[in-house]
């Protein structure tokens, strides 16, 4: 109750200070630097699933509705117009039609037109010949049956059934619409868009530049001339830059908790806000592997979990306790902690947890002189290395003993595909907080980004139930009991959700930090320089 | 002499094949392939997908075909595409060359200009208090790890300067590139500096104690005469040969320095273009560094018979 009303002041205080912001007369110009922190894959947004491109690529595009860049969170009532004036569902819930917005341009001069809209989602929904090499959201399209175009300003979604969130994917920074003339090809290395910036040079571990489209359809924006990404891959010499002033901000949720008291001393001007990343520390269990099969064994290692020591090392206890879904004040579908404590393995008592867990691994014939050996596969990143070694430290009370396997980093997601592994340690993000997103791209049995392949068809049932259910609190029940049945199998056990800092200087101005989301409010045609 | 060129020549070009199949089949060895970085950033693997974009690369020929590809394409003068950027190897390669090539020779400036002259004095003022102290020095420079002392430069110039000496891709004038770049120069040309002073000092401590440095003394020499004239011009032999070993090893160095500093050269992209499996940039810059140590070695070699000459190579 408290957190939620000290959640509640801070919101009001953000939402006054935006409003307040306009009496400042915003000024034109200047160059808005910031630091990237890997070398980024491509320029493609809708080939990658990573913040690495969606950061500094969203602002070359514009999407068919928005969330609000002003606005710390992503709800459906904070959706708004982008390249769609305006959208209207039909008497069956099944056609959603926007109205295109006219007199817009791509960033060579071509006209947009509904052709584009319907271009982007035939190469998503792999109707097109020029599809994408990669499609990683596939399945957030898998309820359309077709676009269709009404002239050049209208376009009509045909759903199979109703999607009460289908407009919520619209909003995404990974839902950019794409023009019809330019190859899936180019677009990973020379991306043309609407958006308030052009694509300038990407000097691949070096520098990314976009500069001010002059003729961007929305008057008056954006601000800065020009946005220079510069690549800097070692953590110390980017925050000791932003420190000494050679960045306006930092890559978002770049500034870790504990990195954040130095950022604070050293900077003490520097605006930094801590928000939730929508990004879990998980543990994958390989249920195809000996003894891993045995769900006996699953279970103790479920409750061998200690997630508040996790949170406490990681992130001085900031970070958040979860289920599936976001939990509140941010989330709008996660459990409260009352409820969460419910699920099996959340029990407060982990004493109580662990000793049951020991005694269903002495009954499997294991005991402290005579543990279970198993690896614990990572990716070689700290983020992903630092909890593994704690979740090591956490099955050796219940018998387990494991052993830190880190996986080169470029190879991590193939080997987890592959099934090679038995237990692991892995993140995953969301990008929008709807069930839909997060339950058919992690969970479904459908869906190529389900990492460890799990399938339940009465989860899948459920799951398509929610998705087309329109009352919100009915929904909420139905997410609940699917967030239910998966702690009960087990099925990638979420030990918490992180929370990170972005910061930047006290005369950036314009910019709002998400706080459900990292991956929708990079668009910076908002932000100025006062200075 | 000219038998003795055509025949290192001839090595040279021995060393540089074999160090192409080794490089060629090592890197193939390693786990994984592009296809599976470049859906590692989607967070998924799409098997069918990753075995179009193998066959659109070639990486479903058989090795020898790919190899035979890659020589051909070389000797052509086509270094390939870059399997990450799409654009082909030669630019991506090209640029980066001078910046690491900058750094490298201002840092075995910093090696030669502080090594030699120190490991002279420390030689000439043998267990002397100045000696201790250059000993200690040289000996911190060899074990204080590059990355470290390059963070504590870093660290130290924010903390009493405000700025942060990070490489700016268009420095203002070539002073300020020089600038920039002598601070990760000395510090990755630091410990090739104490290893030059080290070698300097007991090189010359040895020929110091020869009959013809007493015989200069004897006949009137002046002490810088004898130091310099008769003791470094001998003792500098092994001197120059490993300044040629450093030259070509300072490559490692400068990956870390690089990083640090975020200098955009090759050391750093190598090591990158590793991670991402990229094929033709590894291929063709670890080849590009192989002509330079097999290069520079030879170059070293026939520096011989300039500073000695009493050194000479028969066919």
């Amino acid at each position: 109750m408290r957190s939620k009303l000290v959640f509640g002041i801070a919101l009001a205080f953000a939402a006054a200070s935006q409003a307040a912001a306009p009496a400042l007369a915003q000024k034109q110009g200047g160059t808005l630097r910031i630091y990237h922190r890997d070398n980024l894959p491509s320029g493609s947004i809708h080939e990658e699933a990573t913040i690495s491109t969606v950061q500094p690529f969203m602002g070359v595009f514009n999407n068919l509705v928005v969330y609000d860049q002003q606005k710390p969170l992503n709800t459906p009532e904070t959706i708004v117009p982008d390249l769609a004036d305006s959208w209207a569902w039909d008497a069956t819930n099944t056609k959603l039609t926007f109205k295109l917005h006219q007199g817009v341009k791509w960033h060579d001069g071509k006209p947009f037109t509904a052709k584009d809209v319907q271009c982007t989602w035939n190469k998503l929904t792999g109707k097109d010949p020029d599809d994408f090499r990669k499609n990683p959201r596939a399945i957030w399209w898998h309820n359309l049956k077709e676009v269709t175009v009404n002239g050049d300003y209208e376009v009509t979604f045909v759903l199979n059934r109703p999607q009460p969130s289908f407009l919520s994917l619209f909003a995404s920074g990974y839902t950019p619409v794409y023009p019809c003339h330019v190859s899936t090809k180019d677009m990973r290395t020379n991306p043309i868009g609407t958006g308030p910036f052009k694509f300038v040079e990407f000097k691949r571990g070096d520098t990314v530049k976009f500069a001010r489209n002059p003729d961007y359809f929305k008057k008056g924006k954006p601000h800065v001339d020009a946005i220079e990404w510069k690549v800097i891959e070692n953590r110390s010499t980017r925050i000791l830059a932003f420190v000494a002033g050679e960045f306006d901000m930092t890559f978002g949720t770049d500034v870790t908790i504990p990195l954040l008291k130095d950022v604070n001393s050293q900077a003490p001007k520097a605006v930094c806000e801590v928000a939730p990343t929508y990004v879990s520390i998980n543990l994958i269990i390989n249920p195809k592997t000996a003894p891993f099969n045995d769900p006996k064994i699953r279970k103790a290692m479920a409750l061998a979990l200690d997630r508040k020591a996790f949170i406490d090392i990681l992130s001085n206890g900031k970070d958040d306790i979860a289920g599936v879904m976001l939990p509140p004040p941010e989330g709008k579908w996660g459990m409260p902690p009352e409820v969460l404590q419910t699920l099996p393995g959340y029990a407060a008592d982990v004493e109580k947890s662990r000793a049951e867990a020991r005694k269903i691994m002495e009954g499997l014939g294991y005991s402290e002189a005579k543990p279970l050996p198993v690896k614990v596969s990572t990716r070689n990143i700290a983020v992903y290395r630092d909890p593994a070694v704690i979740l090591i430290d956490q099955l050796k009370k219940v018998h387990i003993a494991g052993e830190l396997d880190v996986v080169d980093t470029s190879i991590w997601h193939a080997k987890v595909t592959r099934g090679e592994y038995s237990v692991g340690l892995n993140l995953t993000g969301v990008s929008v907080d709807d069930p839909d997103v997060n339950l058919y791209e992690n969970y479904s049995c459908n869906s190529e980004r389900n990492l460890t392949k799990y399938c339940n068809k009465e989860v899948d049932a459920l799951i398509d139930k929610q998705s087309q259910e329109l009352d919100v609190e009915k929904r909420k029940q139905i997410v609940w009991e699917i967030e239910r049945k998966l702690a009960e199998d087990l099925a990638r056990p979420i030990i918490s959700y992180q929370r990170s800092a972005t910061c930047w200087q006290p005369y950036v101005k314009g910019f709002v930090l998400h706080h459900n989301s990292i991956y929708n409010n990079w668009r910076y045609e908002d932000v100025w320089l006062d200075k | 002499m000219g038998a003795y060129i055509a025949r290192r020549l001839l090595l040279m070009l021995v060393t540089l094949i074999g160090m192409s199949m080794l490089i060629f089949v090592m890197l193939r060895l390693v786990p994984g392939n592009i296809t599976d970085i470049i859906f590692d950033s989607a967070g998924f693997v799409n098997p069918a997908a990753k075995k179009k974009i193998e066959h659109q690369l070639g990486l479903d020929q058989p090795i020898a075909v790919q190899y035979v590809n890659w020589i051909g394409g070389l000797m052509r003068g086509d270094l390939g595409y870059a399997y990450v950027s799409e654009k082909p190897a030669i630019d991506e390669i090209l640029p980066r060359i001078p910046v690491t090539a900058k750094l490298a020779g201002l840092a075995l400036v910093f090696a030669t200009l502080f090594g030699v002259p120190l490991g002279v004095v420390s030689a000439v003022r043998q267990n002397t208090t100045l000696d201790y102290v250059l000993r200690v020095i040289s000996l911190s420079g060899l074990s204080l790890p590059s990355f470290w002392l390059g963070l504590l430069i870093l660290m130290a110039f924010v903390q009493f300067l405000g700025w942060i000496p990070i490489y700016k891709s268009n420095p203002a004038s070539v002073w300020e590139e020089i600038a920039l770049l002598s601070i990760p120069a000395a510090a990755v040309g630091f410990r090739s500096s104490a290893l030059v002073m080290r070698l300097t000092r007991s090189s010359m401590l040895e020929v110091l104690r020869q009959d013809y440095i007493r015989t200069a003394r004897a006949k009137g020499a002046s002490e810088t005469s004898v130091n310099y004239d008769h003791a470094l011009r001998n003792a500098v032999l092994p001197v120059v040969t490993i300044i040629g070993i450093e030259a070509a090893f300072l490559i490692g160095g400068l990956i870390v320095t690089e990083t640090v500093f975020n200098i955009p050269g090759v050391a750093r992209f190598l090591v990158e273009a590793i991670r991402w499996r990229d094929y033709p940039i590894v291929q063709n810059l670890v080849m590009f560094i192989a002509v330079i140590v097999v290069f520079v070695n030879f170059i070293v070699d026939l520096l011989y018979v300039v500073l000695d000459p009493r050194i000479k190579y028969e066919g």
